[in-house]
């Protein structure tokens, strides 16, 4: 990744480099990930429409969107030329070279969708001077920051799937916002949203920030709504675009009566409020609050030991969690929670819009506010906000630091994806790759403006290396391995979620004091 | 950015592709009864130990010598011995005397794979980053360019990381030792390229300039005055690491001539298989195993390589400097590999270490030979299933290398070193005629690279044709003969047309 000598050149380059770096790694481990989406090769290729949604051979039923259904069967129809023995149902964990190769390489060529948005995204970077050294130069900055994102890539091309290629769409949307070309970028969205339906953490941002900034097409002189500019037009053409992709990808399944059990399949809320390994995020410290508490309360005799729940003690193994002391939080509550977290952003973004980086923040926001509060939320979903937050981060200094603090321990909490010892050297490098680049690159962006993150933060940042000196090394060593086996998950997930928590806040300090600033500007 | 963050960088990125070729097979996966080196390499830590150090290059009950018996000199061995004991700390199944043949697990991989990557973060990689810091010149972007395709060079990591040996070690050794040479520290040096030579015996391919290098050097100073003192350390140094090297063998000379005997196996034949030099090709029109005795076809080789080598060390002997050190390694390790006895295709890794430490002086031409070095070994790394990362490395050398070194756009005929051509044709204007030697070579490199990606792919697609089951490994590696014959010519014009008082100047 070092100096590219011309600045000729170098996207095709960078993209090129990370393209052939993803496949080198066609022979690491998968997870059962790669399992689920063979069985989504075999379900769309061999039976028809109306079964995909009912089919439940394997463990791992359909539960995407139908758009991406869609897609596997088109997959499915070159997989037809590698190995045929991974499109039969009944094949399961089928996986021969073949297969093995087929899908890796269904993810490098996916992801072809991914480079192009970055390649959209990054015209839309404002330079104020150009800088000579390309290495200074933000646009350059933020291709390496998206094309070799540390999560994407090992989610995508070790632990296996498809983020990448579904990002692609979703920056592609925000890259025809910030174009202003909001037609466009509503039609990429609703296609990846019906693609995946995680995407709905951000719909609050794009149907609040579609409706006040294209429906309606003036702002008062103060930058107030103006009623009167509403546009028929405008409000029909972009319900027309979002209606028949969704019409497109769930109309079959409405005409066959089969809505119920789709919704059903992509909407699974018998799980419960967290993911076996803690997504780092407001539940986690929740938790462990509660456990905190109950742990006291025995101590302190405020609590009867027999009339805990039992499972509570096993926390972090099990999915189901009955909380001790605290309320317990059921899906509604939990739901509540998230749209409360995102209405500060939202009503921003209603009262007083400031063109495609507002909504963006919104965006962000949005993202990582489900993040915090949703029902079953994974690790992963963390990248939907530091991916579209790296295109802030290139352009002011305050996003920078919060991007820092939340890619890192965004990055680290998806350590636990990868456990076996061969793959561990590949994230530890590719982490300090990144990690490394992206500090420097950034600090380099600001050099004139102050460092970028409070001594205290990069203490925090530092403890990652505590934290995975003790959770991979010095644990497993200890004799508590045998008997307390889930402490380095619950650790790294909790000293995790302090970063997260800590970068949502900071978000909205600068997004609600930006505000203010902003006002003060105007009287 | 800071030089430190970029350097870092490039490690990271070398140790990361090097890895991740390590997640593939290794020679002999799976394939009893010999396996492949993987297995030789695990056998010796098995024999050394659990056999006395006398045992270690004899036939007896214990150890089979015709089964991967050790030919390879002490150091070796003993890097065998230390790995042994990590191993025997992990799993003693995996050294067990007799009982641990063959053996195959993913851990056992994981733990071989390791004690590779160990070697090469101890010796090879800080030397390359040594060298690119101190002895290269240009911007710091250049510098770091010029690291990270020496890390890259997709040979040395595929037969590493893939078919497995320990050529990091050898190589780094070799790498210090010319790292001492160009800093001025003359016994360190010699010091880290005996290590070399005690590592592996085919280090004998550089050991020629070495020699002449500091021989010229010290006689440069006087060889009454202060050179005799130089060459009498530097003499001492050499003596006493070889001595140390070989303690537990000197005791009996018996001994020692065995272990002589174990590394140079001169009943071994002019050539095997299928390797890119002149014997092998010349094989093609003539026969030329069953018209010569063995011994004449030693005597032949012999004669031809220190023919082939003789230009260059004259030339270095009258001229010791740095670039005249770095030129002559390249022409004595491609003489040696062209035309000695018994080479061996991964040999060629002998000559791609000076080239790579050339990448940033004659930019194309090095990758292009490194290029041809890394497409030489292809039946080699087919039969070891290493296709995908070679093609992955391969291309991604070729990217990054031509991008980063700007290679296409430094090769005007000063830049490529060729005026001497031009002084030459003006003497002789009647024999060699006008060209425009840079275009000639641009020209050529394309076409190679197209020819090469047709092979590969012939080779990987196409049935061979019935009558010729050799066909596309006798084309791949003439191919690369003709490649290593043009480029040695190409670098003894170079060495020799240097002027005296010019030194690595630009």
């Amino acid at each position: 990744m070092a100096a590219p000598a011309e600045s000729s050149g170098w996207f095709p380059a960078l993209a090129i480099a990370v393209s052939l770096l993803k496949c080198l790694f066609i022979n690491a481990y998968h997870s059962t990930d790669f399992e689920v989406h063979r069985n989504w090769l075999a379900i769309t290729h061999s039976l028809p429409v109306s079964r995909w949604y009912y089919e439940n051979t394997s463990e791992w039923t359909l539960d995407y969107p139908p758009l991406f259904a869609w897609f596997e069967y088109g997959l499915s129809q070159a997989a037809v030329h590698f190995d045929r023995g991974m499109l039969v149902v009944a094949n399961l964990n089928y996986a021969s070279p073949a297969t093995i190769l087929f899908q890796r390489l269904s993810v490098v060529f996916a992801d072809l969708v991914f480079i192009y948005a970055v390649k959209e995204c990054c015209t839309t970077v404002r330079e104020e001077k150009a800088a000579k050294d390309l290495l200074r130069r933000p646009c350059f900055v933020l291709a390496v920051l998206l094309l070799w994102n540390f999560g994407l890539f090992i989610v995508d091309h070790i632990h296996f799937q498809y983020n990448g290629f579904l990002f692609g769409f979703l920056l592609l949307s925000v890259a025809r916002h910030l174009q202003a070309r909001h037609l466009e970028g509503a039609l990429w969205f609703s296609i990846v949203l019906n693609l995946k339906h995680i995407n709905l953490y951000v719909a609050p941002a794009y149907g609040i920030y579609l409706l006040r900034c294209f429906c309606f097409a003036q702002d008062n002189p103060d930058g107030s709504l103006r009623w009167r500019s509403f546009s028929p037009v405008r409000f029909v053409s972009l319900g027309a675009v979002v209606l028949s992709v969704t019409a497109a990808s769930f109309g079959p399944f409405v005409a066959m009566g089969q809505l119920p059990q789709v919704l059903s399949r992509l909407f699974p809320f018998k799980r419960g409020l967290c993911h076996a390994y803690w997504a780092p995020n407001f539940w986690a410290l929740y938790n462990v609050l509660d456990k905190a508490l109950s742990v006291l309360g025995v101590r302190l005799g405020l609590l009867d030991v027999a009339g805990l729940p039992k499972a509570s003690m096993t926390g972090g193994l099990v999915q189901e969690f009955q909380h001790a002391v605290l309320p317990s939080v059921h899906p509604p509550a939990a739901l509540l929670c998230t749209l409360l977290a995102m209405l500060p952003a939202l009503w921003c973004v209603w009262r007083r819009p400031c063109g495609g980086r507002c909504f963006l923040r919104c965006l962000v926001q949005c993202a990582l506010a489900s993040f915090m509060f949703s029902w079953h939320v994974h690790e992963k979903a963390v990248l939907l906000a530091v991916l579209p937050l790296s295109i802030l981060a290139v352009e002011s200094r305050r996003d920078a630091g919060i991007f820092l603090m939340l890619a890192t321990t965004g990055h680290y909490s998806l350590f636990p994806l990868l456990f076996t010892p061969a793959e561990f050297p590949i994230k530890v490098l590719l982490m300090l790759l990144f990690t490394m680049y992206s500090f420097s690159a950034l600090r380099n962006l600001f050099s004139g403006e102050g460092s970028l993150l409070h001594p205290l933060e990069a203490v925090y940042l530092l403890g990652l290396v505590a934290v995975e000196v003790v959770c991979e090394v010095v644990f497993p060593l200890s004799p508590w391995q045998r008997t307390l086996p889930f402490v380095p998950l619950l650790v790294t997930s909790v000293y995790c979620a302090l970063g997260v928590s800590y970068s949502f806040v900071r978000l909205y300090v600068s997004l609600l004091t930006q505000e203010v600033t902003e006002k003060a500007k105007r009287l | 950015m800071e030089t430190f963050t970029l350097v870092s960088m490039s490690i990271l990125l070398g140790v990361l592709v090097r890895w991740g070729v390590s997640f593939n097979s290794y020679s002999g996966a799976g394939k009893p009864p010999m396996f492949g080196d993987y297995e030789a390499q695990r056998h010796w830590q098995e024999v050394t130990y659990n056999l006395p150090i006398q045992e270690w290059y004899f036939n007896t009950t214990d150890n089979d010598l015709n089964y991967w018996g050790l030919d390879y000199p002490p150091l070796t061995a003993f890097h065998s011995l230390l790995c042994a004991h990590v191993a025997k700390l992990i799993n003693p199944e995996w050294v067990k005397l007799l009982g641990s043949r063959g053996y195959e697990s993913p851990a056992h991989k994981l733990f071989m794979r390791a004690t590779v990557l160990a070697a090469d973060l101890l010796v090879y990689i800080p030397a390359v980053v040594l060298y690119c810091c101190n002895l290269t010149n240009g911007s710091t972007n250049k510098k770091v360019g010029t690291l990270l395709c020496i890390l890259l060079y997709p040979g040395l990591i595929l037969i590493d990381y893939g078919h497995f040996q320990y050529n990091g070690l050898s190589l780094g050794l070799t790498l210090w030792g010319v790292l001492g040479l160009g800093l001025g520290w003359d016994a360190l040096g010699s010091l880290a390229f005996s290590l070399a030579l005690n590592y592996k015996q085919m280090e004998l391919y550089h050991a020629l300039p070495f020699f002449c290098y500091l021989l010229g050097k010290c006689a440069r100073q006087g060889l009454t005055g202060r050179g005799l003192f130089s060459l009498v350390k530097i003499a001492v140094t050499v003596l006493v690491t070889f001595a140390l090297c070989w303690l537990p063998f000197l005791s009996n000379p018996e001994q020692a001539l065995q272990v002589l005997r174990r590394i140079f196996p001169v009943a071994r034949g002019l050539f095997e298989d299928k390797v890119a030099n002149a014997w092998c090709s010349l094989n093609v029109l003539i026969k030329i195993r069953s018209i010569l005795s063995s011994d004449s076809q030693f005597y032949l080789s012999f004669t031809v390589t220190l023919l082939a080598i003789t230009p260059s060390s004259l030339k270095l002997l009258k001229t010791p400097t740095f670039w005249q050190f770095k030129l002559a390694l390249v022409n004595s390790s491609l003489a040696f590999f062209l035309f000695s006895y018994q080479v061996h295709e991964k040999s060629i890794l002998l000559a791609a270490l000076p080239v790579c430490l050339l990448l940033n002086d004659l930019p194309l031409v090095a990758i292009y030979f490194l290029q041809v070095s890394t497409f030489s070994m292809l039946p080699l790394l087919l039969k070891d299933g290493l296709l995908m990362p070679y093609a992955v490395t391969s291309l991604a050398f070729l990217v990054f290398s031509t991008h980063l070194l700007s290679a296409l756009e430094r090769c005007t005929e000063a830049q490529l070193r060729l005026e001497g051509y031009h002084r030459l044709a003006a003497w002789l204007p009647a024999c060699l005629p006008r060209l425009d030697l840079a275009r000639i070579i641009r020209r050529k490199f394309y076409t190679s690279l197209l020819l090469m990606v047709g092979l590969s792919v012939a080779s990987v697609a196409l049935p061979p044709p019935a009558g010729l089951p050799d066909l596309f490994p006798v084309l791949v590696s003439t191919f690369s003969f003709l490649h290593f014959l043009g480029t040695f010519i190409y670098f003894n014009i170079v060495q020799l047309s240097t002027p005296q008082g010019k030194q690595k100047t630009m």
